[in-house]
């Protein structure tokens, strides 16, 4: 099902949870919502949902209006960031209620229920739990039975709110492989919410990096990580080395040196120099226009990173700085940087 | 076996200290506040012969005290079950002016003395009170009938509902009513499939407290019962009655059936909520 979101704009009295958003969500794609806390992911999901209503704008579920449907009608499935499952209902039950709530022509028979459910427990795996209640299951477990239970009113959207948010590190990458390959058997469009990088560019066919209500920039994972459209993109995706630099007569300035890089069309005035730390290479200080002194150098796992200081335009700036295997760096050393590969922003 | 293994599995290593302290100032404490009266009520009735006990406890009008008594306060802890998880509804859910004085509202027959509420209600539904009046022309007569004595019972129960479903209402996650709605129910079966066994246990906590108040009730009730032997005179009542003819004996083995039974229907609604409260959290 296409989702198409035109000119959404929600406020909760003088916040702009969503400031005119508008977003086109292709059918069996799996799309994922990025960006930190308060940058309006949720929001825009329960709008989807029918859980919240927009102030102005529209929905549309295949170019039917969606917004004059309530929830129970828009056949979503939905899964909570807490899972909202149901304390007093067995695994089994849960998984049902989507069908047991059904009336008239819809009702299902007992035995077609049974069968229903039985099923959805296979597909997520854990048909040995069907008599639990969802206080003696695990994390990862009650997150199945969530889905299962979503995914037994047969939705043709799917909708999860930070669903691997409350798991630990080593379950959330097993069942965000596993949800992978779930949503390419089943003929659904999803929709993800997370403020979790590396989940959505592993998971994602689409990235939409949301910052302050608005959409900051849609594209696949390749696309928001190498070419990122703003630098909220730059900080929030990756690793992001920000030098505080200025624009002059079509020419890039730190601290008052010319730096001989390309300013990218950016117009004279203040402006951000953002790259990964991947791709600046130490040099010599001499030869290169960026220079400071090394603070200190860090090793985690295979990486080395040296905090190198800088002197901007308006002071001191510490960076972080990749460390090439089998270079020895000590405190105090002066150390050139050479960017590969930059991205200019006005500031 | 070690001497350690042997030992009765009474006391669980813990890391909370003071278990054996607190555990005997419990025990002390309930000894002689709660203890101490209960078996010199035993006592006293002891000395009753058995025949003695069974010809007073027996006797029709103690028989219809009692069932006065019992029935009426089951009967307006359900009123207050129903009216009462209303009220919590509309207190928890929705914001309106004037909300604060409301629930301050609801504590009022808790402080009330209820000898006071007693006489307010008396005058409010005597044939010539404002709400008497009215119901009089309609053949019914609220003061000096049972049905007096159920609402001077519902009044002092309302709070023993309110206040225990309260904040298990208000602790509910929103996001079970939304899970609900987004998986088709509507309104009402979430209400019903969801919300209610959500709060069950405490409506039932709320239904126990508001019995147990209502069945001791005296000092509300016998200004509006009218207090006629057979009719409308409730077993407290009647106990007050037999001490006031200073027969003493009969007093404690009509207020020993009381406590009994009293006990016997506390400990089942005890049972059915934890019931209600194992079908809902941990299993094992």
């Amino acid at each position: 099902m296409t989702i198409d979101v035109v000119g959404v704009t929600k406020r909760f009295k003088t916040f702009a949870a969503l400031d005119n958003v508008s977003l086109t969500i292709r059918t069996g794609e799996l799309v994922a919502l990025l960006g930190p806390s308060g940058s309006g992911k949720t929001t825009l999901l329960r709008i989807i949902a029918g859980l919240e209503w927009p102030d102005s704008g529209e929905v549309r579920f295949d170019g039917e209006d969606a917004l004059s449907r309530s929830v129970r009608e828009r056949n979503v499935g939905f899964v909570f960031q807490h899972y909202a499952l149901f304390r007093h209902m067995n695994v089994f039950e849960n998984v049902a209620f989507g069908l047991r709530v059904r009336r008239g022509a819809d009702k299902l028979p007992e035995a077609a229920i049974r069968a229903k459910v039985n099923e959805l427990l296979h597909l997520v795996q854990i048909d040995w739990l069907a008599e639990r209640y969802p206080a003696q299951l695990s994390g990862g477990q009650r997150q199945r039975v969530a889905l299962a239970r979503a995914l037994a009113i047969s939705p043709k959207v799917l909708l999860l709110d930070e669903p691997f948010g409350a798991l630990d590190a080593k379950v959330r990458k097993e069942l965000r492989r596993w949800l992978r390959h779930l949503h390419e058997e089943l003929p659904v469009t999803s929709v993800l919410v997370t403020h979790d990088q590396e989940e959505a560019l592993e998971l994602a066919d689409r990235v939409v990096v949301m910052g302050h209500g608005k959409i900051e920039q849609v594209g696949s994972p390749g696309e928001v990580y190498d070419n990122p459209a703003t630098a909220f993109v730059h900080d929030f995706i990756g690793e992001t080395i920000a030098l505080p630099g200025e624009v002059k007569g079509g020419a890039l300035y730190l601290g008052g040196r010319a730096l001989g890089l390309d300013p990218q069309g950016v117009a004279d005035g203040p402006a951000r120099i953002l790259a990964r730390p991947h791709d600046v290479d130490l040099a010599d200080p001499s030869a290169s226009a960026i220079s400071g002194k090394v603070l200190s150098v860090r090793t985690f796992g295979p990486t080395r990173r040296a905090d190198v200081q800088l002197n901007g335009s308006s002071g001191p700036v510490v960076v972080e700085a990749a460390v090439p295997h089998g270079q020895d760096l000590a405190p105090g050393t002066e150390v050139g940087l050479k960017p590969r590969r930059y991205k200019v922003f006005a500031a | 076996m070690s001497a350690s293994s042997s030992r009765l599995r009474f006391r669980q290593p813990s890391v909370i200290p003071g278990f054996g302290l607190t555990l005997g100032l419990t025990l002390t404490w309930l000894g002689l506040i709660v203890l101490l009266p209960l078996s010199a009520l035993f006592i006293k009735t002891s000395e009753l012969s058995l025949e003695r006990f069974i010809a007073i406890v027996t006797a029709t009008r103690t028989l219809h005290a009692l069932q006065v008594s019992f029935g009426l306060a089951f009967a307006a802890a359900l009123v207050n079950m129903v009216f009462g998880a209303i009220v919590v509804w509309v207190l928890v859910r929705y914001d309106f002016p004037g909300k604060k004085i409301v629930d301050a509202l609801i504590d009022i027959p808790f402080a009330l003395p209820t000898a006071v509420a007693g006489i307010a209600l008396t005058s409010l539904y005597a044939e010539n009170g404002w709400v008497g009046s009215l119901l009089a022309p309609l053949g019914i007569q609220v003061s000096f009938t049972p049905l007096g004595i159920l609402v001077a019972l519902v009044f002092i129960g309302l709070p023993f509902v309110v206040r225990t479903v309260q904040p298990v209402l208000a602790d509910l996650d929103q996001e079970l009513e939304d899970a609900a709605a987004s998986l088709g129910a509507t309104r009402g079966q979430t209400l019903v499939r969801v919300v209610l066994p959500s709060v069950w246990p405490a409506l039932l906590t709320g239904f126990a407290l508001a019995f147990a108040r209502a069945v001791g009730e005296y000092g509300s009730v016998i200004f509006i019962a009218g207090n006629l032997p057979g009719i409308s005179e409730i077993a407290p009542l009647l106990i007050v009655i037999r001490l006031e003819e200073f027969r003493y004996a009969d007093a404690t083995a009509i207020a020993t059936v009381m406590l009994v039974a009293s006990f016997v229907l506390l400990l089942i609604i005890n049972r059915l909520q934890r019931w209600a409260e194992l079908r809902g959290s941990k299993h094992g």
